[in-house]
């Protein structure tokens, strides 16, 4: 696979952060694939901002440490993320010319384009088309289709703005690239577009993990969403309240995370699905409530898109830090449902499949995601037109009518308002079969066994976890979420090298499938838990549940990503780079 | 064939004092729904936690009994997700305007078509005591405030009047079927309507059986919230009777909906 990794810098508001996005949309619309990263800071002007995006020919689901090519549309606030940018002597680095780039940065790699110039002889103040009119050049676009594409992104500016960027564009695409910078691109061009009427390539898609699990959702059936802004989980909600009216359901936008999950509730309680997103402060206050959904035993999804924490943390940047919080942060005996999305195109299926649990247990379900899988772009083959729904199933003719009826699955039939006959009152209070309040040990303990009963002896099927190689005889690396990704892809560096190993990407956290789990451990002769967090929280969790097994942990914290590299080296193989 | 007040009593015995205030607030509720002539499997009371928010148990009908101080979202929750339910949300002073204040302020703001029954007694009964929000400034006999509260007391009706509410009303115990009538009204009421209602705690403030002597109705139905907002600040606190009405438009606003595109259309390349 031929790919090329380059990252816009710019402070927030320069146009960092679309113009990469018009890059990785140019180069999937020649029919290559893609993925862009987004790593900003809080502010929303005047902090700093990157764009980093690895195209390829093939499908592409990390972004190296290693950069091609840097283009900083301005300097300020660089050596804020520089960490996430890391600058080799093998980097191709343009700059304007006018601030002067930190130290270190020099020589014949570092090459000046005064696109501030440029675009100002074309009556422009958009330095930052300049650069994409470069690269469009470089990279064999047209600059026809490269237009077309600014121009639908600008769609809600005048004309007299969009013509001005368009301008911009079409001078940098006329100016003479510096060589370093042609000989660069030419050796990465994106495959040509397959003419009309060649074979059919699969359907690809351009989307982010947060837009992937709000399409989960509706598609799955989600009518009602309550939810506080939060980043990075804003832009799933975003996208929800743009769709959800379409199809007679309602988005609240309510007055903090406390409220968002009891409307959640209240809306399960209704008979319609319902789901809100947060990340980990949201979570943390919607914790109490989420006891009353597991002992009214009313659905509700909760994703959370997590980051950096404790307290406000690192907001903008990717982390697995909440699991302990996802696992552990209910009071009382509480079991419910973990699951993990394993990429930004299964943030679709694992929040649909969120959907299709809480309803069909009638319990609640937390869905991890992050920053990363939330908020990057990627280009990936679409996924399959069906995915988990909603199960709203009548509550049958069970005379008398208990609600919370000790039944041999642990579901007890389940009536909504509207339903004659069937009235109950859900309740937080431990209540007998009848729905009536009871602090008998006899109720307390047949409850507890019933809404622990129905999670442990459901079959969950196949989709507990995604198994990539053979763990028999080998090294089995066990892993959830964004770290999915670079998992993979040390796999695939170590096959090309001869040593084969297993890649276990879990989706099901709890209850944790501990004899299919089991089976596993059993065949594997080595195992290595990869997260991104600094407490080893999966690695602890795993080795509180399968005690007779040992586990080596990489824990790693935010804000970086976890990187093949970081495994192959936790793995000691001597020969792989 | 109509139901009987008492046709919507569930049959659990209440578990409240003898003299508690919230009895009558029951018989209240249950009249209204009667008068109302509400199908019982069509409407939904839901309430938090305090003495008050037990009452969902005791009405036939649906109901959630929450934690304590989110009554309000799950209310809205549920109405917003269900139009078509009759619902009342209900519970006590702590509750509501405590630990649930927030949750208070945006309901009045959000005016989504919910009933409030905010039954206000000035203290935490079930913790056996301690000051309310709604406590006078001077009560001495909180557990956790033994030199009085020492701040001043919450005032429900002009904070809802401030915070939106187009439905403003004040009931008292001691008079259930002025009560009712309110609750009927506020049922009828397009929105969000708040019904304050001092309901006597019989075993920790027991001198509150002196409200009695000390209600009295308001003489005229404000016309502006101004008016409105002049006799809440006059008040003292003892006014029974509707005290704010101004039905605005009520949340989720209709709006035309173009048809839906796939939404899957907008990711293909």
């Amino acid at each position: 696979m031929t790919t090329l990794t380059l990252a816009i810098s710019g402070s927030g508001g320069a146009g960092a952060i679309s113009t990469g996005e018009l890059v990785l949309q140019l180069a999937a619309g020649s029919g290559g694939y893609g993925m862009l990263k987004k790593t900003f800071s809080p502010q929303i002007r005047g902090g700093e901002s990157a764009a980093i995006l690895r195209l390829g020919n093939a499908p592409v689901s990390t972004i190296p440490a290693r950069i091609d090519l840097l283009i900083a549309l301005d300097w300020q606030n660089f050596a804020r993320f520089a960490d996430e940018v890391p600058i080799s002597a093998d980097t191709l680095v343009l700059h304007t010319g006018t601030d002067a780039p930190p130290p270190g940065i020099a020589g014949d790699r570092l090459l000046s384009v005064n696109a501030a110039k440029i675009a100002a002889a074309a009556d422009s103040g958009w330095l930052n088309m300049v650069f994409l009119g470069m690269l469009a050049q470089g990279l064999g676009c047209a600059l026809s289709a490269t237009e077309a594409l600014l121009q639908a992104r600008l769609r809600k500016h005048d004309q007299a703005t969009r013509n001005a960027a368009c301008r911009a564009l079409r001078a940098g695409f006329a100016e003479a690239l510096p060589g370093p910078l042609q000989t660069l691109l030419a050796a990465f061009a994106p495959p040509a577009v397959p003419a009309p009427g060649g074979s059919p390539s699969p359907a690809r898609w351009l989307a982010s993990g947060n837009q992937m699990a709000a399409l989960g959702a509706l598609e799955a059936g989600v009518r009602f969403v309550a939810a506080y802004p939060i980043t990075p989980a804003s832009d799933l909600l975003e996208w929800l309240a743009r769709h959800i009216e379409h199809y007679g359901g309602h988005l609240v936008q309510a007055e903090d995370e406390l409220a968002a999950i009891n409307m959640v509730i209240g809306a399960g309680f209704g008979g319609v699905p319902a789901l809100t997103a947060t990340s980990g402060p949201g979570m943390a206050l919607m914790s109490e409530s989420m006891g009353l959904a597991v002992a009214s035993e009313t659905a509700a999804v909760v994703v959370d898109v997590m980051r950096g924490g404790p307290s406000t943390g690192i907001p903008t940047k990717s982390e697995q830090s909440d699991l302990n919080l996802a696992l552990y942060g209910l009071h009382g005996d509480a079991p419910h449902i973990v699951l993990a999305a394993q990429s930004i195109a299964d943030c679709h299926f694992t929040t649909a499949w969120a959907v299709h649990l809480a309803t069909r247990l009638q319990t609640l379900v937390i869905v991890l995601s992050d920053q990363s899988l939330g908020q990057s772009i990627q280009v990936f083959d679409a996924p399959a037109g069906t995915c988990p729904r909603a199960v709203i199933e009548p509550s049958g003719q069970a005379e008398p009518y208990l609600r919370y009826r000790d039944t041999a699955s642990g579901v007890s039939p389940l009536a909504f308002p509207g339903e004659p006959g069937h009235m109950y009152t859900a309740d937080g209070l431990e209540h007998g079969e009848n729905a009536i309040p009871s602090p008998r040990a006899r109720d307390h303990r047949l409850q507890l066994d019933k809404r622990l009963r129905k999670l442990t002896d459901f079959d969950f099927g196949e989709h507990w976890a995604d198994l990539r190689g053979q763990a028999d005889g080998s090294t089995l690396i066990i892993c959830m979420g964004s770290v999915t990704a670079p998992a993979l892809e040390a796999q695939d560096a170590l096959a090309a090298t001869g040593h084969e190993v297993a890649v276990l990407s879990l989706r099901l956290l709890a209850p944790l499938p501990v004899a299919q789990l089991a089976s596993l451990l059993e065949q594997a002769t080595r195992v290595l838990v990869v997260e991104h967090n600094h407490g080893a929280q999966l690695c602890h969790y795993l080795r509180a549940q399968l005690p007779q097994y040992r586990f080596e942990s990489l824990a790693l914290p935010g804000p970086a990503a976890i990187q093949p590299r970081d495994i192959l080296a936790a793995l000691e193989v001597a020969d792989v780079a | 064939m109509s139901l009987k007040a008492k046709d919507y009593k569930s049959g659990i015995k209440p578990i409240w004092c003898p003299g508690c205030g919230h009895y009558s607030v029951l018989n209240a509720i249950t009249k209204a729904m009667a008068a109302r002539e509400l199908a019982t499997h069509e409407t939904a009371i839901i309430s938090g936690i305090g003495c008050s928010s037990r009452l969902p148990a005791y009405v036939s009908s649906y109901g959630f009994h929450g934690v304590h101080g989110r009554g309000l979202p799950l209310a809205t929750g549920l109405k917003v997700a269900r139009p078509d339910l009759e619902v009342v949300a209900v519970g006590g002073d702590g509750d509501g305007f405590s630990i649930g204040g927030n949750h208070f302020l945006h309901a009045c703001r959000r005016n989504v078509d919910i009933v409030y029954i905010a039954m206000d007694n000035e203290v935490y009964g079930m913790t056996k005591g301690q000051a309310s929000p709604t406590s006078p400034e001077t009560w001495l006999d909180g557990k956790l405030t033994p030199h009085g509260t020492e701040v001043r007391a919450f005032q429900p009706c002009a904070i809802a009047l401030a915070s939106g509410a187009g439905f403003i009303a004040r009931g008292y115990s001691g008079d259930p079927n002025g009560l009712a009538q309110l609750i009927f009204e506020g049922m009828a009421f397009p929105g969000f309507a708040f019904i304050h209602v001092l309901s006597q705690c019989v075993t920790f403030v027991p001198e509150q059986t002196a409200w009695k002597q000390q209600v009295h109705s308001v003489e005229s139905l404000p016309d502006t919230a101004a008016e409105a907002a002049a006799l809440m600040h006059a008040d003292d606190g003892f006014a029974k009777g509707i005290l704010y009405r101004n039905p605005r438009p009520v949340w989720p606003r209709p709006h035309a909906q173009a048809a839906a595109t796939d939404p899957r259309a907008e990711f293909e390349l």
